[in-house]
């Protein structure tokens, strides 16, 4: 068994998914202990997708995702300690406390943003492959999104002007089988969101998305042919999330048996039985990873706790550029 | 000076301004060879190609949206919205995402966004292609909205917004398109943000934007033969608005007449309104009016449509109800 990329690299990206993983477990508990302001998605189960798509972008490449964001801004170099000051509504958070969880943007690392509205990210995110072709620059920009935002007319508008026009963009949907409460086959005849938009002259591509490897070489796929000018492709990962919608959620409307089934696909455990197949991860070395991330979560929930609030004279500044010619 | 049409200073200004920035682009249904709807891009394809002059699809949210990925990325993108009617698609790009993200992102970005469109009745096109929607927004913190009234500011505010850093939503005037009004030629900015007094008087201010400052004029005139001198001012910019300019003459006169073609409840006059009350009430005489709309939608029938959008003699007889003081 081998792999062609770098072991250093391969156990960095496990890492950050224990990170991910660990963060949103300690928030989802802060919330039912109601320590946290407003709500929260997280993406327990998802990680695969986070940082597997992620890992096939270069790091000026751009971002843009959807409410269930945490884990795509940490995977593109987020750091846990800024994102945990913007859910706790610190002045220290990415955005000052004034986006919270859903509407995340750090330009430094390509993360262009997040939006609290189903599939308007993905409008945005083809507007910001426009730019690229138009301005030439190589980068490219991986827009994320669910399954229940493939229903909204505005990303099929988008899906279809990136594929005319030939955009530098990867449109990557984590199928996890819901919109809420909303199975994906009660939402639509096709349920493959692969197959529904190859119609569309666009690339597609259906991927396990609870296996790391397998997300990374779709999108890395994908990524090579939006930056040959090739344009655009569709990657559906088929993933789950182990947790409930939001905060509020107690999974009604799925089986424990079904949970179970992808439970045993656990994207940590399907990536530590590879990397120890490869020989690169024992038990001493998960252990110190584990160390390490609880390590970091912890920090990350200090320095949220001890940030000051945002001062109350700013709530309204930062509302227009206002730089107007005259 | 040289006289133009109105539709001409608008294509002037997007030919200079696209002439002096590379990052102008214009994207829209029919704009390209069509030279759209009512012909304003017409020729301007041949000058800077398809890449810079983009035909969508029929797409407004989509386009829109993709129009705001551009201006947050380097691009400064000029989208044409074929009938203002149409741009309740595109509201949500608008609201949620062009309107918000500075303000929702700490000031991290900048949306340098014009959306332009026509608007109005007076041309017998029906419910869904006559009507103002500026109110909603003037209404929504975040977009700056210029509505000129003359061929000159026509060219210089549109100059102004291509160069605003903010999205600004750039209210046109079907039937203005065809007047023709001095132009200066080569390039000026109209300021944002500033009325200006079309017409000096002292017993009533009728304020006015768009083609319905042509209406006060007129009424302003037949006033004068009744020997009422009518201030008219016209707002120019109804976000922000020029409350200054407002108070100036509202303290003049005492009096005031406030004009819109958009339905009367919750318009752009009944903020005016609540300004003038709030700002001005000391300076009154007499009670404050406005004039605008009936609240049902724009009928075709020309007789019709005469009976439910203001003009000149709606205007005067408010005006000198207040003067007359009956
Ligand atoms: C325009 C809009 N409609 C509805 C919602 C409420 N909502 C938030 S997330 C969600 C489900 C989204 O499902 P999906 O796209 O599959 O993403 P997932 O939550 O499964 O990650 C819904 C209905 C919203 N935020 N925005
Ligand atoms: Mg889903």
């Amino acid at each position: 068994m081998n792999t062609p990329y770098p072991p250093e690299e391969l156990l960095s990206h496990y890492r950050l998914m224990l990170l991910i993983r660990r963060f949103e477990t300690v928030l989802s508990d802060l919330f039912g202990e109601g320590l946290v302001p407003g709500t929260a998605h997280f993406c327990i189960g998802q990680e695969a997708c986070a940082v597997g798509a992620t890992a096939s972008l270069q790091a000026d490449d751009l971002v843009t995702s959807n409410h269930r964001g945490h884990g795509h801004l940490i995977a593109k170099g987020g750091e846990p300690a800024r994102l945990m000051a913007e859910l706790f509504g610190k002045s220290t958070g990415y955005c000052g406390g004034r986006s919270g969880s859903q509407h995340l943007c750090e330009l430094k690392i390509g993360f262009l943003g997040s939006n609290g509205i189903t599939g308007g990210m993905v409008a945005v995110g083809t507007g910001a492959a426009l730019s690229q072709k138009l301005l030439g620059t190589n980068r490219v920009v991986l827009s994320f999104f669910g399954d229940g935002a493939t229903g909204q007319g505005v990303l099929q508008e988008a899906l279809n002007m990136a594929a005319t026009w030939r955009l530098p963009i990867v449109f990557f949907c984590e199928n996890n089988g819901y919109a809420m409460s909303m199975p994906v086959e009660r939402a639509f005849a096709e349920p493959s969101v692969a197959r529904r938009f190859a119609g569309f002259g666009l690339s597609t591509e259906m991927v396990d998305g609870m296996d790391y490897f397998a997300v990374r070489e779709a999108a890395e796929r994908a990524v090579a042919r939006a930056r040959q000018g090739e344009g655009p492709t569709l990657v559906e990962a088929l993933t789950y999330r182990f947790c409930g919608h939001s905060k509020s959620d107690d999974c009604s409307y799925r089986t424990r048996e079904e949970e179970q089934r992808w439970i045993e696909r656990d994207p940590l455990h399907l990536m530590r039985r590879r990397l120890s197949e490869l020989g690169l991860l024992d038990v001493a070395g998960e252990e110190d990873f584990q160390r390490q991330v609880e390590a970091e979560v912890q920090a990350a929930l200090a320095y949220a706790r001890s940030s000051s609030d945002p001062d109350p004279a700013t709530a309204t500044s930062n509302l227009f550029a206002g730089t107007y010619p005259d | 000076m040289r006289e133009l049409y109105y539709s001409h200073a608008i294509r002037e200004a997007l030919e200079e301004e696209m002439e002096r920035d590379e990052c102008v682009i214009l994207l829209g249904e029919d704009l390209a060879e069509y030279g759209g709807a009512f012909k304003i891009t017409a020729d301007i394809v041949g000058r800077f190609g398809p890449e810079r002059v983009r035909n969508t699809p029929i797409s407004e949210a989509g386009f829109v949206g993709v129009a705001v990925g551009a201006a947050l990325t380097g691009l400064r993108p000029v989208v044409e919205i074929m009938f203002m009617d149409f741009i309740t698609l595109a509201m949500d790009q608008l609201i949620n995402h062009a309107a918000k993200f500075r303000y929702m992102y700490n000031g991290k970005v900048k949306v340098p966004l014009v959306v332009r469109t026509p608007a109005g009745a007076g041309r017998a096109y029906g419910p869904t292609h006559s009507q103002s929607l500026e109110r909603h927004f003037v209404a929504t913190p975040g977009l700056v909205v210029l509505a000129p009234a003359t061929a000159e500011d026509a060219k210089g505010m549109l100059k102004a917004a291509i160069r605003c850093d903010d999205p600004v939503v750039f209210v046109e005037s079907k039937v203005l398109y065809g007047r023709r009004g001095p132009v200066p030629e080569g390039d000026y900015v109209t300021p944002i943000g500033r009325a200006r007094v079309a017409r000096e008087g002292k017993d009533v201010s009728i304020l006015a934007y768009s083609r319905m400052v042509e209406e006060a004029l007129r009424a302003a005139d037949a006033l004068a033969k009744h020997g009422i001198s009518a201030e008219v001012v016209d707002l120019r910019s109804l976000a922000p608005l020029d409350l200054g300019a407002i108070a100036e003459s509202v303290s003049k006169t005492g009096r005031v007449v406030v004009v819109e073609e958009g339905n009367t409840t919750g318009g752009v006059a009944a903020e005016i309104l609540a300004r003038i009350i709030e700002e001005c009430f000391y300076d009154l005489q007499a009670p404050p009016r406005r004039v605008a709309a009936a609240d049902v939608p724009v009928p075709a029938s020309p007789t019709l449509e005469r009976t439910v959008v203001p003009d000149a003699s709606v205007i005067g007889r408010a005006a000198a109800a207040l003067v007359l003081g009956d």
